[in-house]
């Protein structure tokens, strides 16, 4: 469904990722491990198409797409949840569900999928006349997640959904991670330093290491992993 | 009494023009981040533009009502074309670059538009035809109130709700607010930022052009440097108001015309412009932020 071939990536003088090479099939959850500043969210911004390609090619269903703007990247069906939530605080919890419909002209559709997201987290249908600004941290990822729903992705980027958590909102975002890949078969990428976590509900995982990936296997194979554990899981 | 009415609404009149020309300062600054020093030159071009489609349409007799509407129509769309313009050419290929960049390219495009105008017309004061009649209706009052600041407060006020829902309840309108928010997370959700900056230059523009033609219409003259003092007289009121605020900008102009009438009512008319800018200096000691303005609170 995705793939990443040879990218090169960076901010004004510093090069951010060196030849990263990724392949995410139709229907998986993908996690990408590796320490702060490895790349990770750089990787997810790339994508987005928000930070353009030094070189090497983006394909997404087949076609290229990393000459195209963030808004025809949404369009095609390739919407992120970046770092730190970036809900538009001033605007209602209602208001920040339709920005995430922005695209969208199928009342019908947006209707099914506001009802979606509401029964995923029935707290934000509480405070659905808030304002984005005052909710919790737990309850802006779950805005954050839901804004994204609402463009009915077939990719799911996640960048560090359980930054700042409280263990039991992890517990919960990680389950509803799992759910929304089974319930519309919605690929997900996931990008997480919480590795334990993230590599219980992936399919697969990446390790990147200073921009570039080291280590590519199945998640239980890399949960076994002696350097991962040591690095990355703590154990 | 009387002095006093006819003080109150020759302030509520130059607020309301200040507004015009504030709104576009404070919605380019709120979506951007940058003071759009040439901003002024777009309401000298809108006075210019009407000033020039009105002596010719009244050559050809056109209907005093008629004039107005095409004048009015013709400045929106002329200014707003330089205001698209100086963005697309000025400022988009800086927008990555430190942003001292853009500032003095504005002030660089301001002057520019300045000396051109000065060149293609002429550096003498022109008289601008009164495009407002003076109602039978008014004349009881008219010692006091002139039928050409009724009309402007009624424009500008009408202008002022119908921009309110423009920003409110239209597709447009919610993807600036977005943009004003989280540029990124904007262009995250599918909105096309590129569109939305232009978006907000032909607004601030149109905006622009009217009050020039409102205003020259009221004063009966124009030359190629009237935008710059109410270029920085509105940049005044948007930030006394609280840049980046609309309901802010409009509340800014207010207080500054009126501070002014008042002033120049009062005391003297020398000292128009020191009450004016006494009035800045106070805010930005006292409430830095503007009236309206709030400091901003992030959440991590």
């Amino acid at each position: 469904m995705l793939e990443l071939r040879n990218v090169n990536a960076g901010y004004g003088n510093i090069q951010v990722l060196h030849q990263v090479n990724l392949i995410i099939n139709s229907g998986e959850i993908i996690t990408l491990i590796g320490a702060n500043g490895a790349g990770k969210s750089t990787t997810l911004m790339a994508i987005s198409g928000i930070i353009p390609l030094r070189s090497g090619k983006i394909l997404f269903e087949g076609e290229f797409i990393h000459k195209l703007s963030p808004d025809k990247l949404v369009a095609k069906g390739v919407c992120q949840v970046p770092e730190g939530r970036h809900i538009f605080s001033q605007l209602t919890v209602q208001e920040n569900l339709d920005m995430g419909a922005f695209l969208r002209t199928d009342k019908v559709g947006i209707k099914e999928d506001l009802d979606y997201v509401f029964s995923l987290f029935p707290i934000l249908a509480e405070r659905r006349n808030q304002d984005g600004g005052t909710l919790s941290g737990g309850e802006q990822q779950m805005l954050a997640m839901s804004r994204a729903l609402m463009a009915r992705p077939k990719l799911l980027l996640l960048d560090e959904p359980s930054m700042g958590l409280a263990p039991l909102i992890i517990k919960q975002i990680f389950e509803i991670v799992k759910k929304i890949n089974k319930d519309h078969n919605t690929t997900i990428f996931l990008v997480e330093q919480n590795a334990n976590q993230a590599l219980h509900i992936a399919d697969r995982g990446y390790v990147i290491e200073n921009g570039k990936i080291t280590i590519s296997d199945t998640a239980e194979n890399l949960l076994q992993n002696q350097d991962i554990q040591k690095a990355y899981l703590g154990i | 009494m009387d002095y006093f009415i006819e003080l109150l609404f020759g302030g509520l009149t130059r607020g309301s023009i200040y507004a015009l020309i504030a709104l576009g300062y404070t919605m380019v600054y709120g979506i951007i981040g940058l003071i759009n020093f040439a901003h002024g030159e777009i309401y000298m071009i809108g006075a210019f533009t009407s000033f020039i489609v009105a002596t010719v349409l009244s050559i050809y007799g056109f209907p005093l009502l008629a004039i107005v509407v095409i004048a009015a129509l013709a400045a929106a769309v002329w200014s707003s074309a330089y205001g698209v313009t100086i963005e697309k050419i000025a400022y988009r290929p800086l927008r990555h670059a430190p942003r001292l960049s853009p500032l003095i390219s504005a002030i660089g495009m301001s002057i520019f538009l300045q000396n051109y105008v000065l060149l293609a017309q002429t550096s003498d004061f022109l008289p601008f035809p009164a495009l407002i009649p003076e109602f039978a209706f008014m004349e009881p009052v008219a010692h006091i109130v002139g039928s050409s600041d009724l009309v402007i407060l009624i424009t500008t006020t009408l202008v002022m709700f119908a921009l309110t829902l423009l920003i409110k309840f239209t597709r447009i309108g919610k993807a600036m607010r977005a943009t004003a928010q989280d540029r990124t997370m904007a262009m995250l959700v599918g909105i096309n930022v590129d569109r939305v900056i232009s978006a907000t230059f032909v607004i601030g523009s149109a905006l622009a052009a009217l009050g020039g033609m409102l205003i020259a219409s009221h004063i009966g003259q124009i030359n190629f440097y009237i935008g710059f003092l109410a270029g920085i007289k509105a940049f005044t009121a948007a930030v006394l108001g609280g840049i980046g605020s609309i309901p802010g900008a409009v509340l800014g102009s207010l207080v500054l015309g009126l501070t002014e009438s008042f002033a120049t009512g009062y005391v003297s008319s020398d000292y128009e412009d020191v009450f004016a800018f006494s009035l800045l200096v106070l805010i930005l000691i006292f409430k830095p932020s503007g009236l309206l303005g709030k400091a901003e609170t992030k959440k991590v």
